[in-house]
């Protein structure tokens, strides 16, 4: 890895997609590309602090890593906090300073079949992980979100492999995406399968539940609050199988379900 | 302009250093620039057995700072010295061990294991952590408690400089100074965090899971000055200065109430290259300022007649 792998690079567009409501919306950030050397694996992360931004804004924020090729980088961002709203003012050429690629990264196993499952945002890594798989055919993706799927980077996905989406409207939903969520992994785990998953904790939870009730080989990608997103604050940790702190900055973000511990 | 200087016998090419707690074990910075371009590290705090540390959620952005309960997390002494270590180019960037204990002789014990690790090359002693329920910021408050601890990290420190930390959450901060070098202190490090809070409306709950957390970052930088410059004039031994520090700007403030040396924490979370461009820098600022030297700038502070 190179030294100076912090960088200031300019933005080359910054939109909401689909029909997102105003304050509701689900933003495709593209960036520069950073020029990393060697390049990057679909589950990493970046961390992004504009040049903008003020004192008041320490830290910068990390995003799983969308998509990137030799002239973009693509971020997907809700607005949930102050940094976020921030983000959303950026312009066609301001500039950020990023850093990364950072953390660990998906598997892509060689003829096994590969389970996606993706909760809202978690859909995120799933593009990259899509286009860079050498054997697409064998990757299936289970979809569940709240917006529609307009509102999604959903379409560079849905072409390329076998899909099955559903939508939560209200609480009343959650018991069959639960279930589905349940039989998919058995299936998995029943066919050597691989599941690779990102998405709100309550529904890595529900994989990390079912993983360990069936066996499954499955890799959980966790998000955290992070300071600096290189292993230094250790204020992102979360607990490994053996019930210790890990940072999830450099242990993960992508960990083994059985190296994890979810509950609580 | 040569920015190399002596602080407690440490000689170091610049005053720039990286805070404990910020900078990890420096091995996670290597890609972000020189290790070496900087006057010295100090590193994670370290206690004699591997720390959990405290439950999540342990940090908080606050405008223009940060709250933390991390709660002295570390893989414990030996781990450092086998492991970490090693890999860091001792020989020629100053590597400081930050110390954390529950009690005056632990402290001794502690320094004790550290007295003969080449590599190392000054102890800083964290009598001021806010986050630990044993020990941590009641040294701090105390100023007996900060000569005894002084006195017992010296005993056993060999020939390595002694630099106490001292908090701020104190009514005078001369006072602790004072005490630190009544202990044998060679050098004292301040400020460690303010102990802050920071609570969610929608839920209803604090934001860190230890309720209360240690505020730093530029917000706490008016407090820092404040507090190195009474210490400065409090005694004998030479300061380093640190709180909110993100730009050679504000390094230089610190040096011109008397800090001889800096450290950078939460500016290393703004970016992390943060340290090196100050290193980088400094120079440049303190030329532009019309010092002298670096020795003239130090303490030159004109105050009001």
């Amino acid at each position: 890895m190179s030294a100076n792998n912090c960088r200031a690079v300019k933005v080359i567009s910054n939109k909401p997609l689909g029909l997102s409501s105003p304050g509701e919306e689900i933003v495709e950030l593209k960036l520069e590309y950073p020029d990393w050397k060697p390049g990057w694996r679909a589950g990493q992360f970046v961390m992004i602090r504009p040049i903008s931004w003020p004192l008041d804004l320490v830290w910068g924020r990390p995003f799983s890593i969308c998509n990137a090729d030799e002239t973009s980088l693509t971020i997907l961002f809700q607005v949930v906090g102050r940094g976020t709203a921030r983000l959303l003012e950026l312009k066609e050429g301001d500039e950020v300073n990023i850093w990364g690629p950072l953390g660990n990264f998906f598997s892509k196993p060689q003829n096994r079949p590969v389970l996606m499952l993706a909760g809202g945002m978690g859909i995120a890594p799933f593009c990259g992980y899509v286009d860079s798989h050498p054997q697409p055919e064998n990757l299936k993706l289970f979809f569940a979100h709240r917006p529609p799927l307009e509102n999604y980077p959903y379409k560079g996905i849905s072409g390329k492999v076998d899909v099955e989406d559903i939508r939560e409207t209200k609480p009343t939903d959650i018991p069959a995406i639960i279930a589905r969520v349940e039989e998919l992994v058995k299936e998995y785990a029943d066919n050597d399968g691989l599941i690779v998953a990102c998405g709100p904790t309550p529904f890595l939870k529900t994989i990390w539940n079912a993983a360990n009730k069936y066996g499954a080989d499955a890799e959980l990608s966790l998000e955290n609050r992070m300071a600096c997103g290189v292993g230094a604050c250790l204020g992102c940790v979360c607990k490994d199988g053996d019930d210790h702190h890990t940072q999830v900055c450099t242990t993960g973000p992508v960990f083994k379900a059985n190296n994890l511990s979810l509950e609580g | 302009m040569d920015v190399s200087i002596d602080f407690a016998g440490l000689k170091l090419k610049n005053p720039i250093l990286t805070a404990s707690g910020t900078f990890g074990f420096g091995l996670e910075f290597k890609r972000f620039g020189d290790l070496e371009s900087l006057g010295g590290i100090v590193v994670k705090g370290l206690s004699l057995k591997p720390r959990e540390g405290n439950p999540m959620p342990r940090i908080a952005e606050t405008p223009c700072g940060m709250l933390n309960a991390i709660g002295i997390q570390n893989p414990g002494v030996e781990e450092f010295i086998n492991k970490k270590l090693p890999k860091l180019p001792w020989k020629t960037l100053p590597v400081l061990a930050n110390l954390y204990a529950t009690d005056a002789a632990e402290f001794g014990e502690l320094a004790g294991v550290l007295a003969g690790e080449e590599g190392v090359a000054a102890l800083e002693v964290n009598v001021s952590c806010p986050n630990v329920k044993e020990g941590g910021i009641a040294f701090g408050q105390d100023p007996r408690q900060i000569t005894k601890v002084a006195e017992a990290v010296k005993k056993n420190a060999g020939n390595k400089p002694v630099i106490i930390k001292l908090s701020p959450n104190v009514t005078d901060i001369t006072v602790c100074a004072k005490a630190a070098e009544d202990g044998g202190a060679d050098g004292l490090s301040l400020i460690n965090t303010l102990s802050g809070m920071a609570v969610d409306i929608e839920r209803r709950t604090p934001r860190l899971a230890n309720v209360i957390g240690g505020l730093s970052g530029p917000a706490v930088k008016p407090v820092a000055l404040r507090c190195v410059y009474q210490a400065v004039n409090a005694v004998k031994i030479p300061v380093m200065g640190l709180g909110g520090i993100t730009t050679a700007e504000d390094a230089a403030e610190f040096l011109l109430v008397g800090a001889k040396a800096v450290q950078i924490g939460t500016g290393n979370f703004l970016s992390p290259d943060t340290a090196f461009k100050v290193a980088e820098e400094l120079s440049k600022v303190l030329e532009r300022v019309k010092a002298e030297s670096i020795d003239e700038f130090i303490g030159s502070l004109q105050l009001p007649k």
